[in-house]
């Protein structure tokens, strides 16, 4: 008898996937301005840490809550007892409100259809279990964040089958991509239980058209048991037009009678780890206007809730409109110049890319620098660039892209400093490149690669907890 | 939730529309009673009192007190928040370095330094309840079974099986020799599951025992160790209890056994700990859940699927700093003691001075009761009358005996340390006052025995309701008889 489960000696949870083995060559080798100014610039990684003190700021000015107090009466016992699995009834009020302000007020959220979970993994996962189980699948538009393999397939069983989108049309979905999957799955003999989006989109940081919404709802109208799930963790770093239209603003928009078909199919997934760059803090959110989806997922974040400390804080900071108002302008201010830098920087290169007017990382069109139109040639060059440039970012392949070439460049978790030295090293490299053979090294690189990759997979490594 | 429509069954998966959530058990039930009527010394005097929640509220002005001392702990605070944008940043599921030593000294200090724990053995979970289902994603398929010893903590029956679809098999303690643990009973639930065509892939226990409060002795851990070897089966020790063991004999940890007892032949590979903070130091709100497997292929398992409940960043700053401070730790653990051994002797001599008898206990934060003998019948039906009888006219929240599966009728679970001295206090008056109500109906300590042993020579004889029900019998009515639903 096999002495493990059959989940637990699979590699479902996709960490062999190249995503994450790039991360192993920035730790062993990490850039630091003064102390490795040679070493790998990790641009793999999504976080936002570009609003770090406005946060800092705010904390100084509320010193109760570092106290644990509340009207200057220590609430320290309350918390630390505070299990409850519908979570602290300020927390989700100031969540639904920064969400709706998030979006322009133009849709409100009741707090009582929220469900709180440990991170956007854990609610991903969760309204899988809730909706879906083995044999049936959700169609993804492709690329897409790499992590949703293990989030939504892994423990679940459920299969993500991919509605292939192309640069033929800066990747929107089409009504004939969307067919093909359905008719791929059902090939396979899956079940479709419905399609998820991530609005705005990693790794495209584009967000969804209305012609897409139409076309998505279109889709599962008639379809009565098939759900839309809108993961909306980018939603507050839209920082430019076309402004963010969320899934819950189209359903309002809906006549009754289309609404009325599918209100309680359509499931938002959010989290704080990229609006507010709290990964840590392990914030996600589920919101469902489906009653029984709410109580059974509420049920089931019993294995993930939110620390009742943090839930603490963060009702306290999410209270403050201010303060909110405040942070949402300001991290958008940020995250469009910066953006402008990697972009213009790429420019300069030669290199260009989707354009985006969200998230933290833009969509590199690099397939002018491949020797070949393949995947292969892609890993070729994407070990040319962390080996020989030293930057770590992610290969298209690795977010399930169906055109070779694209790679996936974060620019919200470095300093402006190391960005520009990043754009450097990228114009370096295309400017000594031109004119080089294809072909020469890469025997030794494949050789080198797949050892490399031999033994990483046999590995417990770290940290593939990014998006 | 209502009934649901077709639509609504077919719409959402059938773990979502099953009741494997388990919160259909009566176990649950007295918490409404609890929730729409609780008490408050001013505001509700009159109230249920919850004696249904294992928490520990006994120390928490220890916590509080070292948190307020201590504030470059927090990330908020002035002394803190330069760490506010690293700690905020890290969501590495390896953990901080920092926490994973401190729970590792944590749980080596709550056991007497006999054993050492490695922190790269320690993965993070969303509480126990996230680690035991992560151990048994790990360790079992769907279909497959783990025993469990009865009676056991309900939460397992949601814990281990619904969304593993894993299933459990009781394995049955009883009255008879205090509920312990025995070879016997291991080899007939696990020959049982056989016959049944059940591929039984471990076994979980509890020690200490929730709901007994008892440990398991060195001879039974040894039955248990030398059991799942032969069986080759798994073997997962909740250990969230550790350091509520308040007197002798003191607590043996599986680790113990494992560096121990050498001559016994044990492949780690089939040992696995959870564990939490939640009961030894009173914050179940901060959610955090440990499991420590001897298996480094569970370990790193284990370790992926963590990402879908690790500890928030700042509750692993804040008790990186706590369970590094030695002095604290120590005095913490002896105190905590302390006063566990305190309440407990206070609420066992009020329950012994209306003749209620509990399991001997020297842990946990509650009590097994023994209240067979207020039974109208030795049923599970009388036991819910009995029970009914406990919220809605003693108006106090127990747990009965069913829905911790025990085998016999008559147990309740009734928890302790959740409450003040005054709620202690109220809670023993009322018992009294219930009691003393119906006098001719519990007998005091001392005739005890005789009763016993005439009871059991009238059963062997008569029906039992026959006793309960005859004017003439020496044994008590069961206040049931009078009471009014």
């Amino acid at each position: 008898m096999r002495l493990l489960s059959r989940k637990a000696t699979c590699n479902t949870h996709g960490q062999d996937s190249s995503y994450f083995l790039g991360w192993e060559e920035y730790e062993k080798n990490p850039y630091d301005k003064v102390k490795n100014p040679n070493g790998i610039i990790q641009m793999g990684l999504a976080e936002n840490q570009l609003s770090f003190d406005l946060l800092e700021s705010w904390l100084a000015k509320n010193p109760d809550v570092s106290g644990f107090k509340r009207d200057g009466k220590s609430i320290f016992r309350e918390l630390a007892l505070f299990q409850d699995y519908h979570g602290l009834p300020l927390f989700k009020k100031a969540l639904v409100d920064f969400m709706a302000e998030i979006r322009g007020n133009k849709v409100t959220f009741d707090p009582n259809h929220m469900v709180l979970t440990a991170g956007a993994t854990s609610a991903n996962e969760t309204l899988m279990f809730c909706v879906a189980e083995e044999g049936d699948a959700f169609l993804l538009p492709t690329p897409y964040y790499p992590g949703f393999d293990r989030d939504l397939k892994w423990r679940t069983g459920v299969e993500i089958v991919p509605i292939q989108c192309t640069s033929s049309n800066n990747f929107r979905i089409t009504e004939s991509a969307l067919e093909q999957a359905y008719q791929d799955a059902r090939k396979r003999n899956l079940r479709v239980k419905g399609v998820l989006v991530t609005n705005p989109s990693n790794p495209l940081g584009t967000t969804l058209s209305r012609n897409e919404f139409d076309l998505l709802v279109d889709f599962i109208k008639d379809k009565e048991t098939m759900h839309l799930i809108s993961d909306e963790i980018y939603s507050g770093t839209v920082f430019s037009s076309p402004s963010f239209v969320s899934v819950m603003e189209i359903l309002k928009e809906m006549t009754p009678n289309d609404a009325a078909k599918i209100w309680n199919r359509v499931h938002v997934v959010y989290s704080l780890s990229k609006d507010l760059g709290l990964p840590g803090f392990r914030v996600g959110a589920i919101y469902s206007e489906n009653d029984a989806v709410v109580a059974a997922a509420t049920k089931m974040s019993s294995f993930g809730l939110v620390s009742s400390q943090t839930q603490y804080l963060l009702a306290a900071m999410l209270s403050d409109n201010k303060f909110t108002k405040k942070y949402i302008s300001e991290n958008q201010k940020r995250l469009r110049r910066r953006q402008r830098m990697l972009v213009t920087g790429l420019q300069k290169a030669g290199i260009k890319c989707l354009k985006s007017n969200a998230g933290l990382f833009c969509w590199v069109d690099m397939r002018h620098l491949l020797c070949s139109n393949t995947f292969e040639a892609e890993m070729e060059l994407w070990k040319k660039i962390v080996y020989q440039v030293g930057l770590n970012i992610s290969p298209g392949s690795s977010c399930h892209c169906s055109e070779p070439g694209w790679f996936r460049v974060c620019f919200a978790n470095m300093s402006q400093d190391t960005l520009n030295v990043a754009m450097k090293r990228v114009k370096n490299f295309v400017t000594d490149s031109t004119g080089a053979e294809c072909g020469s090294s890469s025997a030794c690189f494949t050789k080198s690669f797949s050892n490399w990759v031999f033994r990483l997979s046999s590995r417990d490594h770290r940290a593939p907890e990014e998006r | 939730m209502g009934v649901m429509s077709k639509e609504q069954s077919q719409l959402l998966s059938k773990i979502a529309t099953g009741n494997g959530h388990g919160e259909d058990s009566p176990y649950f039930d007295g918490w409404k009673a609890y929730d729409e009527n609780p008490y408050h010394p001013t505001n509700n005097p009159h109230g249920v009192i919850q004696m249904g929640l294992a928490e520990n509220q006994l120390t928490a002005d220890l916590v509080e007190e070292w948190v307020m001392s201590n504030p470059e702990a927090s990330i908020c605070t002035p002394e803190g928040v330069t760490d506010f944008k690293a700690i905020a940043n890290f969501q590495d599921y390896h953990g901080l370095p920092e926490f994973r030593k401190g729970v590792a000294k944590f749980m080596a200090k709550s056991r007497g330094n006999r054993v050492k724990f490695e922190a790269e053995r320690i993965v993070m979970s969303g509480g126990a309840t996230g680690a035991h289902e992560v151990t048994t994603f790990c360790l079992a398929d769907p279909g497959d079974a783990f025993l469990v010893p009865t009676p056991y903590y309900p939460g397992f029956d949601r814990d281990l099986r619904w969304r593993t679809g894993v299933q459990l098999v009781p394995v049955k303690c009883e009255s008879s020799n205090n509920f312990k643990l025995t070879k016997q009973a291991l080899e007939d639930a696990y020959d049982k599951a056989r016959q049944d065509n059940i591929r039984v892939k471990g076994l979980l226990i509890t020690n200490p025992s929730n709901p007994l409060g008892t440990i398991l002795d060195r001879a039974t851990l040894r039955t248990i160790v030398k059991f799942i070897n032969d069986k080759r089966i798994h073997l997962v020790c909740d250990e969230i209890y550790a350091a509520t063991v308040f007197s002798h004999p003191g607590f043996i940890s599986i680790a113990e056994i494992l560096e121990e007892e050498t001559d016994m032949e044990c492949d780690r590979d089939l040992v696995h700990i959870v564990y939490s903070l939640s009961k030894d130091m009173g914050f179940p709100g901060f959610r955090v859940g440990i499991i420590y497997s001897y298996n480094d292929k569970v370990v790193q398992c284990a370790r992926k699927m963590s990402s879908f409940g690790l500890v928030s960043s700042q509750t692993q700053h804040l008790l990186a700093s706590m369970l590094n401070d030695d002095e604290f730790v120590g005095r913490f653990l002896a105190e905590s003691a302390k006063r566990l051994g305190e309440r407990y002797r206070v609420f066992t001599k009020g329950l012994g001075q209306v003749g209620i008898k509990c399991l001997p206990s020297n842990a946990g934060l509650f009590l097994w009761m023994d209240l067979r003998r207020l039974l109208k019948k030795a049923t599970f039906e009388a036991e819910m009358e009995l029970w009914r009888v406990i919220i809605h006219e003693v108006k106090i929240n127990v747990s009965p005996g069913a829905s911790f599966h025990c085998s016999e009728p008559g147990w309740f679970r009734v928890c302790y340390a959740n409450m003040d001295d005054e709620a202690v206090k109220v809670s023993l008056q009322r018992i009294h006052t219930f009691v003393l109500k119906n006098k001719d109906v519990v007998v005091p300590d001392k005739k005890r025995c005789w009763q016993d042993s005439l009871r059991l020579s009238l059963i062997k004889n008569r029906r039992f309701d026959d006793i309960i029900m005859s004017p003439h019998s020496p044994i008590p009515h069961s206040p049931l008889v009078n009471a009014t639903n």
